[in-house]
């Protein structure tokens, strides 16, 4: 079906609902690249006003990558809550954006609506909002998730911790970890991304996370970033794993350049349930999303990048997730071109991950070939923290070394906090009061000679 | 003088100095076994001054690796004075903010590079060779000739016809297919800058393909990456290319499916030396 409308004096024309999402994005490289893009900024405000007098009915009958060949696609309308949706359904899309702002929208409302919001439906309304927007709305939504301790709380933000090493070194991966828990991280996860795909070094650095959280009882969750059928084998071969992790995307077709499908995942998730390591839950899986991969496997069908990152979250939705983040900058310039695109691409993602009800985190992140800075971070990750986000990464001075990319620190972890007045997941904070890391205003202590932690690496205590 | 500065020679209160405001971590000695930066220290919440500077010059020099103009010129007469044939070409991207943002551009040739490797094609040789900025003209700069003079060695050794060597502005790894192809080589190498990071921003990455031609994918090509001082030296990386190509040449493919297994042949940890005649 054709769309159409007036701005100023021209005629705007949009082939199908997928053209009309393209070009009612905030400009990006990526649909740039894709070529999807408004081509004037008229276009793109032209498309905006025609997409808000789209009814949220239209997602349910239109879509945008096709029924029948994509399983993306299947499970998105084949679970559509109708029930839930009953409450908005007579709605546009611009009168969505007008009441989830409104205060008839609370936590509440919005946590029952959650079933019933298509990816679709929350990248349109996306698109007609403000970075304030984003914040606001997001900022009511509520998704809380336990395996070892309660993330998600209001007034609470969680920070994984990311000792990532260019060779998996035992020691110097042990060293970042200490380094990390002194500074008050890694609620969220202490989860490492291996240089290494090999199943012996995996399950050695699997050994050495869990050997640490058992030993000073920590209330938190490892896991080691690896392809979900590693895992699996890995779960198989007895090691202990706490989460399963795996990179998923928006289509089926991008899903496949990732070597899963949605079975991969279910299986994956079996394996860690059967596991049963959460003490308070049982939210095992941790996904990774983020703009730009659909069109980098060339599995994009035309839909903007936007709405795609979104349609990921349709996937990680089902499994019931710890954690779910978007790695926001990592991709590069030519998805997400400089501090601006990023910044808003981090709000978007975190504010459609939300409305659907998943616990959604970002990566605060660049590389070194996008226009963008630590200046660039420091807004974003500040924004988020005022928007409630579920977590952020903790790497010691932004530097990952094995990724080669630039992320959150877990000095800008003490900052957010410090500003905003964030806490941690209660368990992990009661904790490191315990330990004598933190004073019970949360606040790091000045830590004088040894601390017993620095016990967990023997080797270097000379 | 302002204002202010006549309020600085105000007499001095009873207020004793504040001593200096940064908190050192008792776990400092940690440092040694990581590259990672652990153990920085904090300024309340923040890192201390020298840690932002430290920071900020290792970003500006990422950054410049990857804004510095490639000198193509210079790369061209060093290589010449090796004993290669060279021939400077440039992709379909007319700048670097074009490159960027259009990977598609980087990794075609322009019409007037088409033109002067159509004009230079000859007799089928086994290897074309491109350097190529890719994402870092300051690793380009610092280690292309290092790694040819090795390579050179080895390219005697097994007796390889090869063509011009392509110096390529404006370049991603694809580029070399369509060289490959122009300049009828059975194998393709391209030398490129890697995306810097903030503790490597001169890394050197080759990538070998067989058969090149245009629309071959990443997964059809062999990569051997962080070649620079501090991480794979030039006369190892040399070896192991030499090691891939005689497989690929032999076996008439890379990939995916072509393992690596150089390492079995080190002696000590090093390559054997080069053997000619």
């Amino acid at each position: 079906m054709a769309y159409r409308t007036v701005a100023g004096s021209h005629v705007y024309a949009f082939a199908d609902l997928k053209d009309l999402m393209a070009k009612a994005t905030p400009l990006r490289s990526g649909d740039m690249l894709a070529g999807i893009a408004a081509a004037t900024a008229e276009e793109n405000v032209a498309a905006r006003m025609c997409l808000a007098d789209v009814p949220l009915t239209t997602f349910l009958n239109e879509a945008l990558v096709p029924y029948e060949e994509d399983e993306v696609t299947r499970l998105i309308i084949d679970t559509h809550d109708a029930a839930a949706f009953r409450p908005i359904s007579h709605m546009t899309v611009g009168a969505f954006r007008d009441f989830l702002l409104s205060n008839g929208a609370t936590s509440e409302a919005l946590a029952a609506l959650a079933p019933a919001i298509t990816p679709e439906m929350a990248a349109a309304v996306s698109k007609l909002m403000r970075n304030q927007d984003l914040i606001a709305v997001a900022k009511k939504c509520r998704v809380v998730t336990r395996f070892r301790n309660t993330i998600g709380l209001p007034g609470t933000m969680a920070v994984r911790l990311q000792p990532n090493h260019p060779t998996d070194d035992p020691a110097g991966v042990t060293a970042s970890i200490l380094d990390g828990l002194l500074y008050g991280c890694g609620d969220a996860v202490i989860g490492i991304n291996p240089a290494s795909d090999s199943v012996p070094v995996l399950s050695e650095l699997l050994k050495l996370i869990d050997g640490i959280i058992q030993r000073f009882d920590i209330p938190t969750q490892a896991c080691v970033l690896t392809h979900v059928t590693t895992s699996t084998e890995v779960i198989n071969r007895g090691v202990p794993v706490d989460l399963v992790f795996q990179s998923v995307a928006g289509t089926q077709k991008a899903n496949a350049s990732f070597g899963i499908d949605l079975a991969t995942l279910k299986e994956g998730r079996e394996a860690a349930l059967s596991l049963k390591r959460g003490t308070l839950g049982d939210n095992v899986m941790y996904f990774e999303t983020g703009q730009g991969s659909a069109l980098s496997a060339n599995a994009h069908y035309g839909v903007d990048q936007q709405t795609l990152e979104a349609r990921a979250y349709a996937v990680c939705r089902p499994y019931k997730p710890l954690l779910v983040n978007t790695v926001v900058g990592f991709i590069g310039p030519e998805y997400l071109y400089d501090g601006k695109q990023i910044i808003r691409a981090g709000l978007e993602d975190h504010f459609c991950g939300k409305l659907m009800g998943v616990p959604l985190g970002c990566d605060v992140c660049y590389t070194n070939h996008a226009e963008a800075d630590q200046d660039d971070m420091d807004t974003l990750m500040t924004l988020l923290g005022a928007a409630g986000v579920t977590y952020i990464m903790g790497i010691p001075g932004s530097d990952d070394v094995m990724l080669n990319y630039q992320s959150t620190s877990f000095h800008d972890q003490l900052y957010l906090r410090e500003v905003l007045g964030l806490k941690r997941a209660p368990e992990f904070e009661a904790w490191l009061q315990r330990m004598g890391i933190t004073d019970p205003g949360g606040r790091l202590k000045t830590q004088r000679g040894s601390h017993p932690l620095l016990a967990a690496a023997p080797e270097l205590a000379a | 003088m302002s204002p202010a500065r006549e309020d600085a020679v105000e007499p001095a209160g009873e207020e004793p100095v504040i001593d200096a405001a940064v908190i050192e971590d008792s776990w400092r000695r940690l440092a040694g076994i990581t590259p990672a930066r652990i153990a920085l220290g904090r300024a309340g919440t923040g890192l201390p001054t020298r840690e932002v500077l430290r920071f900020a010059l290792a970003h500006a020099q990422a950054r410049d690796a990857v804004h510095l103009p490639f000198d193509s010129a210079r790369m061209a007469a060093e290589i010449a004075a090796l004993g290669f044939e060279t021939l400077e070409v440039t992709s379909a991207a007319p700048a670097r903010d074009a490159y960027l943002r259009r990977p598609d551009l980087g990794r075609r040739l322009s019409e007037d590079s088409r033109a002067l490797l159509a004009a230079r094609a000859g007799a089928a040789v086994d290897l074309a060779l491109v350097v190529a900025d890719g994402l870092s003209s300051t690793a380009i700069h610092a280690q292309a000739v290092p790694f040819l003079t090795a390579f050179k060695a080895r390219i005697a050794e097994a007796g390889w016809s090869v063509g011009p060597i392509c110096i390529a502005s404006q370049a991603r790894v694809a580029l070399g297919d369509e060289v490959g192809e122009r300049l009828k080589a059975s194998a393709c190498v391209v030398m490129i800058g890697e995306r810097p990071g903030l503790s490597s921003p001169d890394s050197l990455g080759l990538y070998l393909t067989f058969a090149p031609r245009a629309g071959r994918s990443d997964a059809e090509r062999n990569c051997i990456s962080n070649v620079r001082g501090e991480g794979l030296s030039h006369e190892h990386a040399a070896f192991k290319l030499a090691w891939l190509l005689k497989e690929a040449l032999a076996r008439q493919i890379t990939g995916v499916t072509l393992k690596d297994e150089s390492d079995l042949l080190l002696v000590g940890g090093r390559p054997p030396p080069v053997r000619i005649g």
